[in-house]
């Protein structure tokens, strides 16, 4: 699906060019952009070296400069190594200039545990980036949301980034018209009434699981995809809480100083007297993501955590 | 400044408990409109307000029970200012009854002892809701999570302190049946009961009222026993005496026909609330009257006018199959009609004896209000009238 927006941006804008390790000759570690080197050329394929401060700041510049750069980061590990450039120049130039001067950079970063990749490979590092102004920074959890942010984030004046949950990739579905979607909205995957599960990304299709399952349970959850991580759609947070007055927020980064920590602080400050009972947080456990399975299924976010998550805000059972 | 105090919704009351508050202080309420619920021995009852105001201050809190005549609110009468209540309750300050205090109100007082650790969880927002609705939250039992009251908690209370449930269906019923035992032996202790009885033909009524009933729509069809009552208004017309109360040693007539209709009502309970003006209302509207008040009798959601003034009493015993009814009066009312089984009998009119449907409806009057005569002529009245039913 990447591959598809991929393509039609690069038609659409000569001016739309792509790079990051592996991306030409290997076709993208998870074959995002397999054949576009024999379609656009090594120009706007550009195979870079393992220096992600390197290539994302000649990205920043190549944006600067009027390019419409897309760069891609294999995992948002290796991103930090790009930090100084992401936010202390592509986030802060259009401040620094007295808006002189605007970063229209688009940088694609992998992100999330699941593959067995370990500690240096697995980790969800959003709000490192969600907490930084000057940056959208959006998180596609659908097949329509992936293909079509690509566009919303390549017209954005200012630096977008967006996360793509490593097992979300080999998700399949259909893809209605039209190819763009928003970025700036949050979605209601399901609608409910009793709890409201606020989640995004890689968690949406365990929320989604976990919903069906409280369904059968008589528990009727409604499934929120905040789709955009900075600027956070709170009013679409706030109604849905209002509506069923239990909210439980999943986030595979780690509970400390999470996002999920910043949703449940503004649910907390705004919608305190629609509360029924305190909001809830199902995220990754405090530690380095392990390499084994078991160990890293039972570090991550799941389907039965968020049941019981819910449940125990609902009242039918009380958390251990 | 006005006082709004407890009315008495029948003459078996002497208190009654604070249920809900359905205005705020600073609403303006008009005449006619329902401003409290108060839960009687028989029913959560809605209790209207006869005066026009803005209401001022609450000084019965929810839960609290309270005798008759104590000032439930003070409002200010159109054109007042706080300024001149406050001056005149300075002025009078011994027109305000202190309320009754009773264990549940000891029971509402927050414990402002007690500490973080020992407060009940209540959600912010079932805390916010039961505000809204007037319940006491503190009384309510939590199903949230660690036993928290939750907005459906609250919910729930309210729901069943509308449908009179706050006290244990079995005490209820036991508390209605010591109301109609009190309202029932003061009637026979005091009242000189005379019993007539007649029977009447309904053959007439009865085909009226099918041919009636084939122009209408299923939901609009009116019922026999809505013509008999209707009657029975018409009737009263000629015999005055009947209708209405015996206080303090006389008779006092009523300005209107307001039909009390015995309603029986789950667990054992029978309340008879009134249908205003039934001598005004067509069939149609009388019909609609009287589903609606039984629906909400059973629902109980009656209003305080239809509790404290029927002027006389209805009962139709026909249902449950006895072929007559002598009542008890109820007091301070001077006379009941009962009604018994329509079936089909032998009969003769113009020296022919046929079978055709008949019904025995009786009197039970005051003797103290009325004679025999003046009831005997009642009941030829009321056979008559049912002899013409598209007057009716």
């Amino acid at each position: 699906m990447k591959r598809l927006s991929y393509r039609e941006a690069m038609q659409r804008d000569p001016r739309v060019f792509l790079m990051g390790e592996d991306v030409g000759c290997y076709g993208g570690c998870y074959a995002v952009s397999r054949g576009l080197l024999d379609e656009f050329g090594p120009e706007r394929i550009r195979d870079t070296p393992l220096s992600e401060l390197g290539f994302v700041g000649a990205g920043v510049g190549a944006a600067l400069g009027g390019m419409r750069p897309i760069v891609e980061v294999m995992t948002v590990n290796f991103s930090l190594l790009s930090l100084d450039q992401i936010v202390n120049s592509a986030a802060a130039f259009r401040h620094m200039s007295g808006g002189q001067f605007s970063v229209p950079l688009v940088v694609r970063i992998a992100t999330g545990a699941g593959r067995q990749v370990a500690a240096q490979h697995s980790h969800s590092l959003e709000n490192w980036y969600a907490h930084v102004p000057g940056l959208t920074v959006l998180a596609p959890a659908t097949v329509e949301d992936a293909r079509g942010m690509l566009a919303g984030a390549l017209a954005d004046p200012d630096p977008v980034i967006i996360f793509e949950h490593v097992q979300l990739y080999n998700a399949e579905g259909d893809l209605p018209e039209p190819w763009t979607t928003d970025i700036r909205s949050a979605a209601v995957r399901r609608a409910g009434r009793d709890v409201s599960l606020i989640t995004y990304g890689g968690s949406l299709p365990k929320a989604l699981a976990a919903a069906e399952r409280l369904a059968g349970e008589g528990v009727d959850a409604e499934v929120i995809d905040l789709r955009v991580l900075r600027p956070l759609d709170t009013p679409a947070i706030l109604a849905s809480v209002r509506k069923c007055r239990r909210a439980v927020v999943i986030d595979e980064g780690w509970r400390t100083g999470s996002l999920a920590a910043e949703i449940v602080a503004q649910i907390a400050e705004q919608a305190l007297y629609d509360l029924d009972a305190p909001p809830a947080r199902v995220c990754s456990e405090e530690v380095p993501i392990p390499y084994a399975k078991h160990m890293e299924d039972a570090a991550l976010p799941q389907t039965e955590k968020i049941v019981a998550a819910a449940k125990a805000v609902i009242g039918s059972e009380v958390p251990a | 400044m006005i006082e709004f105090k407890l009315p008495s919704l029948g003459a078996d009351m002497d208190q009654g408990k604070l249920v809900e508050w359905k205005v705020k202080p600073g609403d303006v309420v008009k005449r006619g409109q329902v401003v409290a619920v108060v839960d009687t021995s028989k029913a959560a009852v809605e209790v209207e307000i006869w005066h026009d105001g803005t209401m001022l201050e609450q000084l019965v809190p929810v839960g609290e029970t309270v005798p008759v005549g104590t000032v439930l609110a003070t409002l200010l009468a159109p054109g007042e200012t706080p300024e001149q209540a406050a001056a005149q309750r300075r002025a009078a300050p011994a027109a305000r009854p202190a309320p009754k205090q009773t264990a549940p109100a000891a029971a509402v007082a927050a414990p402002i002892s007690a500490t973080l650790a020992q407060r009940k969880p209540i959600s912010p927002a079932a805390r916010k809701h039961a505000r809204e609705l007037n319940v006491d939250v503190e009384g309510i039992a939590g199903t949230g999570p660690h036993g928290a009251v939750t907005v459906e908690d609250v919910e729930k209370a309210a729901a069943a302190a509308r449908a009179g449930a706050v006290p244990a269906a079995a005490d209820r019923y036991a508390e209605m049946r010591k109301a109609i035992a009190a309202a029932m032996s003061r009637s026979k202790r005091e009242i000189p009961h005379y019993y007539l009885s007649e029977t009447i033909p309904m053959q007439r009524a009865a085909e009226w009222l099918a041919r009636e009933n084939e122009k209408r729509p299923v939901t609009e069809r009116i019922l026999i026993g809505a013509l008999q009552i209707k009657a029975v208004a018409l009737a009263l017309a000629k015999t005055p005496e009947l209708n209405g109360f015996w206080k303090n040693g006389t008779f006092e007539p009523a300005t209107g026909v307001h039909i009390g209709v015995a309603i029986s009502i789950r667990q054992g309970g029978l309340i008879p609330p009134a249908i205003h003006d039934v001598d005004k209302k067509t069939l149609a509207e009388l019909m609609r009257a009287l589903s609606d008040l039984v629906a909400r009798a059973r629902a109980g959601s009656l209003r305080s006018s239809e509790m404290s003034d029927p002027t006389i009493t209805v009962t139709n015993l026909g249902e449950t199959g006895v072929e007559s009814v002598f009542g008890v009066i109820y007091p301070p009312q001077v006379a009941l009609v009962g009604f018994g089984r329509m079936e089909a009998r032998p009969w003769s009119e113009d020296g022919k004896l046929f079978t055709a449907p008949l019904v025995t409806a009786s009197l039970s009057a005051d003797h103290r209000a009325s004679n025999g005569i003046r009831g005997a002529r009642f009941l030829a009245e009321l056979r008559e009238r049912l002899q013409h039913p598209e007057e009716l």
